[in-house]
């Protein structure tokens, strides 16, 4: 495997994402990956561990600070370039959409550094769908609570059984072309203004 | 009328305000364009998204559309600045200790930036470590200016100091923890930094070099070159934002819009200081003259003198060579030839030149333009230099000559 010599510098404060990258890379035979959460590290890991390759967040604010880094470091032959390739526009489109960037030493060939920005980048997009899907069974946990209640409201104030209560839920969303859970809001709201307090 | 929707990049900043109320108060919908802002993280992520084209226009740096154009940046690509955002708007802001330092080396607390510069030389040969500064970006306004003051103050950057990097909202937070002794930034970062880190506002960028450009809208070249009734639109949209911002009626609320959540989220006692020019420099008021001045002195033209007066800054501090090709470069950035035919409708006055010389005007006056008469203010330095753009080679070689 002729790209595991290079070795490969991950900063990012989500931990979570750092380690699917990091375990990516493994995973791809690279066995020279340091991670770093803090960006105020920067300059000692750099020294220490005298990366190939950079890839950072978009989100951290300090990308300024690390650019900055680079060029001073720049002054000290160690020159480092944006990405893998400038004029790769389609490359660079498809990490800054993800929200990745990356820093390359010049004079690596782009062959080699491809494939480490393609997997940090389907990377991070896998963890973005995690993360989208991890919001969307809360979301659903939270509608299915709001709609108990609204049964139960049903259930107390008109004698209906649950079956009745929720199929009466159900046709009047249908009816009303409106979420379920939106009428069992509205219901909910109604029952706390005209109720007993 | 139908709506065109653009997209613009912002830092969090008192002077993306002009792009703010072009939104808020429908200036950017009386010209057509369905603006979107998108707050930003740093200016890097700024740079690179407009570079890419998820943004159309964004907030910039003024240093930052030459230095894409020069190639300084990784992703280069020729940008423009055709509007300006305001002159002024930045301070240098020191720790309580280091405050105290300056004072005693005899720092008067009235920002003047002779006494309180070389107050600072001094407490910098006392300092038994090396004093640390942070500015915003390398190729920033901030980095400019402080490093002119430094210079003509006595202080070598990089030999006597160390400057770093750090976006605007942490820099009152490195401040406050030790690991910076000062920082060059926009507002509200320095009221900001007074207010909850005890720091002191030394000097100001107003009296540094007095109704200077800091931010302004830029672009793609390709992009404006595409679209040039949005990009008139544009400036036009920022034209009268300034201003109704400029109306001293309108302070209070457009504090107030700047103070939300989505824009500074900050009091909108703080965000209002610099825009009455009134600061808390540490415990004590200083009405700072034309210390933010969002439209009056022809604030939002784009001087091609004044993408001159980065470039020799860049050319000073070593990050690109002094070439005619590359003077010429940094020009054509700023376009007052798009400003004057967006604003020609509206027949305000508008300058008949590309080129001024900053540094002779001690006091506000009136320039004559072919449609009227404009009131510029002051525009000296504050060590008594004279940028004139005809002699830029002369200019750039006497300073680097003094280091």
């Amino acid at each position: 495997m002729p790209n595991c010599d290079l070795s490969i510098l991950i900063i990012d404060e989500n931990r979570i994402r750092a380690s699917i990258i990091e375990d990516g890379l493994r995973e791809g035979g690279h066995t020279r990956v340091a991670v770093i959460h803090d960006v105020n590290e920067v300059a000692r890991t750099i020294q220490s561990e005298a990366p190939d390759v950079i890839v950072i967040d978009l989100e951290n604010p300090k990308r300024d600070t690390l650019e900055h880094f680079f060029s001073l470091s720049r002054a000290i032959q160690r020159p480092i370039a944006m990405f893998v390739d400038r004029s790769d526009g389609a490359m660079i489109e498809k990490a800054v959409e993800a929200g990745v960037s990356a820093y390359v030493v010049d004079g690596l060939k782009k062959e080699r550094v491809k494939p480490i920005l393609d997997m940090a980048i389907s990377r991070f997009n896998a963890f973005a769908r995690l993360t989208r899907e991890l919001e969307q069974v809360r979301g659903e946990l939270e509608d299915r609570k709001i709609i108990d209640q609204a049964k139960a409201i049903l259930m107390k104030t008109r004698g209906m059984s649950e079956a009745d209560a929720y199929a009466l839920l159900r046709s009047t969303a249908m009816n009303q072309n409106r979420r379920m859970v939106d009428i069992a809001q509205s219901l909910i709201t109604a029952a706390t203004l005209l109720g007993p307090s | 009328m139908s709506t065109t929707q653009i997209t613009a990049g912002f830092l969090p900043l008192l002077d993306s305000i002009l792009l703010v109320l072009a939104r808020e108060k429908g200036f950017a919908e009386d010209e057509g364009l369905g603006l979107t802002l998108v707050r930003e993280t740093s200016w890097a992520n700024i740079r690179d998204r407009a570079a890419l084209g998820h943004f159309d226009i964004a907030q910039m740096l003024a240093p930052m559309p030459l230095a894409t154009s020069l190639g300084l940046t990784p992703l280069a690509m020729p940008m423009i600045a055709p509007v300006v955002l305001g002159l002024g708007n930045n301070a240098v802001t020191v720790s309580d200790a280091l405050w105290r330092a300056m004072a005693d080396q005899g720092a008067p607390d009235d920002l003047d930036p002779t006494l309180t510069g070389a107050a600072l030389a001094k407490a910098v040969q006392a300092s038994p470590r090396k004093l640390r500064f942070g500015v915003v970006h390398q190729t920033s306004s901030h980095n400019y200016e402080l490093r002119y003051w430094l210079a003509s103050s006595g202080i070598v950057p990089d030999r006597d100091i160390e400057i770093v990097v750090l976006p605007p909202p942490l820099l009152p937070d490195a401040l406050g923890a030790g690991g910076i002794d000062g920082y060059c930034v926009g507002e509200p970062w320095n009221s900001i930094g007074v207010a909850t880190k005890g720091g002191h506002i030394a000097t100001a960028k107003a009296l540094i070099w007095r109704s200077s450009p800091d931010k302004v809208v830029g672009m793609r070249e390709t992009w404006a070159a595409d679209h040039p009734d949005l990009v008139a639109a544009i400036i036009r949209a920022v034209y009268r934002a300034g201003l109704w911002c400029a109306e001293p009626d309108n302070r209070s609320e457009a504090a107030a819009i700047m103070a939300g959540a989505a824009y500074l989220n900050a009091s909108s006692e703080i965000v209002g200081r610099a825009l009455t020019g009134t600061l808390d420099i540490g415990g004590v008021l200083r009405q700072v003259p034309d210390y933010y001045i969002p439209h009056a002195s022809a604030a939002n033209f784009p001087w091609k003198s004044h993408a001159l007066w980065y470039y020799s800054q860049m050319v000073r501090w070593g990050e690109v060579p002094a070439r005619t090709e590359n003077a010429a470069v940094a020009a054509a950035c700023f376009r007052p030839d798009l400003y004057r035919s967006a604003l020609a409708p509206l027949g305000v006055a508008v300058p008949d030149d590309d080129y001024k010389i900053d540094g002779l005007r001690g006091k506000p006056g009136k320039i004559v333009t072919g449609n009227g008469s404009l009131m510029m203010g002051a525009d000296l330095f504050f060590d008594g230099q004279i940028f004139d753009p005809s002699a830029l080679d002369s200019y750039i070689a006497s300073q680097t000559a003094r280091g």
